[in-house]
C-alpha cells in the first residue's frame, strides 16, 4: 500500500486531506466527527474578534440537474468566543494527536494584534497557523481578509507579524481576487511564510431570483457579494497553483484549495505543485464520509502506478506548464471518430459545423446507415468534438507523426530575427 | 357465488380499476429524465415520429422550465399529442430510435411528452389561435385523430371548418375506443377543445347520410374530408352468436370510457376472440371488470399476433391467458339463452397466404369444448361503407381509395384520411399516423384551394 502521509512545511498528517477553514470546521464536535471519519487534518474556522452573522448565508449554482456545481457564502469568521474555540481545539488535539490542526487567524493588520492572537492560540497546542488574508466578503469591508490579501505589502507585513510570534509553521492563505497571484505569493514568502495556501473564494453573486428579483442569497431582500467555491472554481485554482509552482523564485510549499471533490482532483492538484489539499464544498454537499473514497482512491491510484509515496507526485507536472510562446506550433493533432462506438447523436458534427472548423461530415454508408467522418486535413485539433461527445471512446484526439521539428513562437521569432540580422 | 362477487365489487372499486394505470412523472422525475437527453443534431427520434415532433426541442424546454413552450412544440406537430404520449408504440417509434439505445437506455420520450401536455391541460393553456378568415369552408366527417388534426390546421389557416360527429362526444378512437386506464377520456376531450379554440365548429350527434346528406356537404363546402375511421367488430359467423353473453370489444371499451362499468363480468369466465390491440383491450377490460378468468383465443400463433409487444406484455401481467392456434366453431347456450360453452377447434399453420402471413387451417377432429360465460369479439372492424357509398367514392372493400400524395378520393372535392383509408396492406393504423395524415390532408386542401383561386384570378 502506498504511503499517502504528508509532511507539509513541517506539519505532519496521515493523509493529504485537510478540511478547509469554513463552516465544516466551526466546532470541536464537527472536527472530531471528521477525524473519526478519517480526515488527515483540519484548518479550524477563522478565529478573531467574534462577529455577528446574517441569515441566509449560502447560495449554489446548479447546472442541468447537477446540484452544487458552484457554491458561495456570505458567512463571516467564527461567531463563537475565542475561549470556547480554544477549549475545543485543545480537546480535539488531545483526542486525535496524529491529526493536523491548523488554526486560521484573522485580525487587523497590526503587529500587536497578530502577536497577541498567535501567542494565545499557540498556547493550547496547534500544529500550525493559516493567515486568512483572503475572505472576500464582510471582513474585507473592515480592512481584514481580502482587503489585506490584495496588497502585497500588507501580505508581507502581516505574515511577518505572525512569524515573529509563531513557534509553529505559518501558512499564508491567498485571495484569487487579484490580477497576479504570484505577486502576493512572493510577498508572503518575503514575510517569512513557511507555506502558502490557495485559493480563497472568488467574489461572486450567485444569481437573481427571476420571480422576486431578489439576489441569491438574500438577507431580508438585500444581497452582498460572497465567496465562490466548489467544482466550478477548480480550473481557476489549478491555474493559480500552477502559476506559483512554476515560478523559480517561489520556493515554499503550496496547500491546494478550490473545488477539489475527488481523489482524481487531488492527484491533479498535487501534480501541479500542491503539497496537500484542503476541501470544503464537497464535504458540505455530501458529509464527512467522502473521505473514505478520497483516501482509498488515492491509495489505489498510487499502487496501480507503482508509486510508493505520494510525495513522489508533488509538482511532477509543473515543468509541463509553461507560457503559450513555448508551445510547439508544428505539432498536429486531429480528431478521429470510432464508428463502432459512435451512437450517431451528431453533436460533434453540429458543434464543428456551427462553431468550429466545419470538418466533420455526416455521411451515409452502403446500407443506408449514417456515420460521421473527420476531414483530417481541415481539422485543427481543437478538441471541441471530443468535448461534446457523450460517449467515452467515440472520438480520439490523435497525435500525428511530426513532419517538421518542434518550433515554438519564441523559436520562430528568434529564427526570424537571425534571418533579418 | 357469482352474485356475492358482484356485490363485493362496489362501483368505486370498478371506477378505480379504470383510472389511468401508469403514474405520471413528478416534476423531479421529468427534470432528471429531460436532462439526460443529449439534444442530438438531426435527431433520429424526430425522423421516427410520424408527425415529426421536434423531440429534443420539447425535452430541452422541459429541462429549462418552459413547459408552455414544450407543450406547444408537441401539439404544433401533433394535434393529438397528449393522447399519443399515452398510446403511441414509442418503443417502435421515437424511443426505439433514440441514440442512447446504443449506450445506456433510451430517453422516456412518451412519459416526458405526457408530462408536458399534462401541464398544459392542468394549467388550461390555449396553445393556438385561429387564422384570419379566408372565406372558404370545409366539412370534415368524423372527429377522430385524422379529422381533428386536419380541422386544427385548417382552422389556423383561416378556413371555416365544420366537423360532423355522429356520437355525443368528439374525439373518435381516442375518446371512445382506447381503454380508459391507458387513455382517460378527458385527455382526448382537451384535444377536442384545443381544436375548437381555433374556431372549428364541431357538431356532435349528427350522422352524415342520415341527419345531413352527403350531396349537401359536397355542394355547400369548398372541400369535404372523410375521416370516419372504422366501425363495429364483424360477426363471427358461427352458430349461437345471438346468445346473451356475446359482446363487441369496441362497444365494451366505449362503455367503460363513459364510466358505465358492466356488472356482468364479475366472477365470470371470459373468452376474447382475436389477438390485435383491440383484443388486448377487451381482455384487460374484462379483468378490470372483475372477471374470474380471461383468455384470448387466436387461430394463429404468438408470432403472427398484431398486438404491440408492450400490449401483449401488459395483458400477461394482468393475468390474461393466451390460447394459440384455437378458433371458435360454435357457441352453446343454456335453456335460458345464456352462453355456457364454446366449441373450439385446433388449428395449424400452413403455407403463406396472400397477406404474407401463414394461413391457419383446422385440424380435423380436434374439436373441444370450453366453459365460458362471456365471449368478447375482437376480430377486426367493419367499415362505414354506407357513408363511403353515399359519397360515391371508389373503395376497396370499404377502404377508400385516395391519391397517396394528396389524399384526394375519386371525387375531386372529397378527401379521406385515417383508418378510413387504412387496410388491405396500405397505411398505418396508429393514432399518430392518422394525425399526420390529417395534417397532410389539410395542407393538400389548402394547396388545391389556393391554386384554384390563383387560376380564377
Amino acid at each position: 500500500m502506498a504511503d499517502i502521509s504528508i509532511n507539509f512545511a513541517g506539519i505532519k498528517s496521515p493523509n493529504p486531506y485537510w478540511l478547509a477553514s469554513a463552516p465544516p470546521t466551526n466546532t470541536g464536535y464537527q472536527v472530531q466527527r471528521a477525524f473519526e471519519a478519517g480526515w488527515g487534518g483540519a484548518v479550524w474556522k477563522t478565529l478573531g474578534e467574534p462577529v455577528l452573522n446574517v441569515t441566509s448565508r449560502f447560495g449554489a449554482h446548479s447546472f442541468n440537474g447537477q446540484r452544487v456545481a458552484g457554491f458561495n457564502n456570505i458567512e463571516l469568521i467564527s461567531d463563537r468566543s475565542i475561549e470556547e474555540n480554544l477549549k475545543e481545539i485543545y480537546e480535539t488535539k488531545k483526542r486525535f494527536p496524529d491529526r493536523a490542526i491548523i488554526a486560521s487567524l484573522m485580525v487587523e493588520p497590526k503587529r500587536e494584534k497578530w502577536h497577541e492572537i498567535v501567542k494565545r492560540v499557540q498556547d493550547v497546542g496547534v500544529d500550525g497557523f493559516e493567515l486568512n488574508l483572503g475572505c472576500p466578503h464582510g471582513m474585507s469591508e473592515r480592512g481584514m481578509g481580502a482587503a489585506v490579501g490584495q496588497h502585497p505589502d500588507l501580505v508581507e507585513k502581516t505574515t511577518l507579524y505572525a512569524k515573529e510570534a509563531a513557534e509553529v509553521p505559518v501558512i499564508t492563505k491567498l485571495t484569487p481576487n487579484i490580477t497576479d497571484i504570484t505577486t502576493t505569493a512572493r510577498a508572503a514568502e518575503r514575510g517569512g511564510a513557511d507555506a502558502i495556501s490557495m485559493i480563497n473564494t472568488i467574489n461572486s453573486l450567485m444569481g437573481v431570483d427571476i420571480d422576486t428579483w431578489n439576489t441569491i442569497p438574500n438577507v431580508n431582500g438585500m444581497g452582498a457579494h460572497g465567496g465562490y467555491c466548489g467544482p466550478a472554481v477548480k480550473p481557476i485554482a489549478l491555474n493559480m497553483i500552477g502559476e506559483c509552482a512554476r515560478q523559480q523564485d517561489i520556493n515554499i510549499p503550496i496547500s491546494g484549495i478550490g473545488g477539489i471533490s475527488t481523489w482524481q482532483d487531488t492527484v491533479e492538484f498535487m501534480l501541479m505543485g500542491s503539497g496537500g489539499v484542503q476541501i470544503c464544498t464537497a464535504a458540505m454537499h455530501h458529509g464527512f464520509s467522502i473521505i473514505d473514497d478520497l483516501v482509498e482512491g488515492l491509495e489505489n491510484y498510487l499502487d496501480d502506478k507503482g508509486i510508493a509515496s505520494i510525495s513522489e507526485i508533488i509538482g511532477a507536472s509543473v515543468a509541463k506548464y509553461t507560457d503559450w510562446s513555448h508551445l510547439d506550433l508544428n505539432h498536429k493533432k486531429v480528431a478521429r471518430i470510432n464508428n463502432d462506438i459512435c451512437i450517431n447523436c451528431n453533436k460533434c458534427h453540429i458543434a464543428c459545423e456551427d462553431t468550429a472548423h466545419q470538418c466533420i461530415d455526416m455521411l451515409t454508408d452502403k446500407k443506408g446507415d449514417g456515420y460521421l467522418e473527420v476531414r483530417e486535413d481541415e481539422c485543427v485539433g481543437c478538441n471541441l468534438c471530443s468535448i461534446v461527445c457523450p460517449v467515452d471512446g467515440a472520438i480520439d484526439m490523435v497525435d500525428l507523426t511530426p513532419t517538421e521539428p518542434p518550433m515554438s513562437w519564441n523559436n520562430r521569432q528568434s529564427a526570424l530575427q537571425m534571418l533579418n540580422n | 357465488m357469482e352474485n356475492l362477487l358482484q356485490n363485493l365489487m362496489s362501483t368505486e372499486d370498478l371506477a378505480d380499476n379504470f383510472k389511468e394505470s401508469k403514474p405520471s412523472y413528478n416534476a423531479q422525475e421529468a427534470l432528471d429524465e429531460a436532462n439526460r437527453c443529449l439534444y442530438c443534431y438531426d435527431a433520429p427520434c424526430i425522423t421516427a415520429c410520424p408527425t415529426g415532433i421536434n423531440i429534443p426541442s420539447f425535452i430541452k424546454k422541459i429541462a429549462s422550465g418552459n413547459l408552455k413552450g414544450s407543450a406547444k412544440t408537441i401539439m404544433e406537430a401533433n394535434p393529438v399529442g397528449a393522447s399519443c404520449a399515452r398510446v403511441c408504440p414509442t418503443e417502435e417509434l421515437c424511443e426505439g430510435a433514440c441514440v442512447l439505445n446504443d449506450s445506456t437506455k433510451p430517453i422516456m420520450i412518451g412519459d416526458l411528452q405526457r408530462f408536458a401536455t399534462d401541464w398544459a391541460i392542468k394549467n388550461e393553456q390555449v396553445l393556438f389561435k385561429k387564422g384570419e378568415k379566408n372565406g372558404k369552408n370545409i366539412a370534415i366527417v368524423g372527429s377522430g385523430p385524422a379529422g381533428l388534426s386536419a380541422a386544427r390546421e385548417l382552422g389556423r389557416m383561416g378556413y371555416e371548418v365544420t366537423v360532423f360527429e355522429g356520437k355525443k362526444e368528439a374525439g373518435g378512437l381516442d375518446t371512445h375506443g382506447i381503454v380508459p386506464f391507458r387513455l382517460p377520456k378527458d385527455i382526448s376531450l382537451w384535444e377536442v377543445e384545443q381544436v375548437e379554440n381555433v374556431g372549428v365548429e364541431i357538431r356532435t350527434n349528427v350522422e352524415v347520410g342520415k341527419d345531413i346528406f352527403t350531396d349537401d356537404l359536397v355542394l355547400n363546402y369548398d372541400a369535404v374530408m372523410l375521416a370516419v375511421g372504422m366501425s363495429k367488430v364483424p360477426k363471427l359467423g358461427i352458430e349461437g352468436e345471438d346468445l346473451a353473453g356475446i359482446c363487441d370489444a369496441i362497444e365494451l371499451v366505449e362503455e367503460t370510457k363513459n364510466k358505465n362499468y358492466s356488472a356482468e363480468f364479475a366472477g365470470k369466465r371470459v373468452a376474447v376472440i382475436g389477438a390485435g390491440n383491440t383484443a388486448i383491450d377487451g381482455a384487460t377490460t374484462s379483468v378490470r371488470l372483475g372477471a374470474d378468468n380471461v383468455q384470448i383465443l387466436y387461430r394463429r400463433t404468438e408470432a403472427e399476433m398484431t398486438a404491440y409487444e408492450f400490449e401483449y406484455e401488459f395483458a400477461k401481467q394482468e393475468g390474461v391467458e393466451f390460447r394459440w392456434l384455437t378458433a371458435p366453431k360454435r357457441l352453446i347456450g343454456d335453456n335460458k339463452g345464456y352462453l355456457k360453452q364454446m366449441e373450439c377447434v385446433q388449428m395449424e399453420l400452413q403455407e403463406t397466404g396472400s397477406d404474407g402471413r401463414r394461413r391457419p387451417v383446422e385440424i380435423q377432429g380436434s374439436e373441444f369444448l370450453i366453459d365460458v360465460d362471456i365471449v368478447v369479439k375482437a376480430i377486426g372492424q367493419t367499415r362505414h361503407t354506407h357513408i363511403i357509398d353515399a359519397f360515391g367514392l371508389e373503395h376497396n372493400g370499404g377502404v377508400v381509395k385516395v391519391d397517396p400524395e394528396t389524399y384526394l378520393t375519386s371525387n375531386p372535392k372529397v378527401y379521406a384520411a385515417g383508418d378510413a383509408i387504412f387496410g388491405k396492406g396500405i397505411g398505418e393504423a396508429m393514432v399518430v399516423s392518422a394525425a399526420q395524415q390529417g395534417k397532410e390532408t389539410a395542407y393538400a386542401i389548402h394547396q388545391q384551394l389556393v391554386e384554384s383561386r390563383t387560376e380564377c384570378v
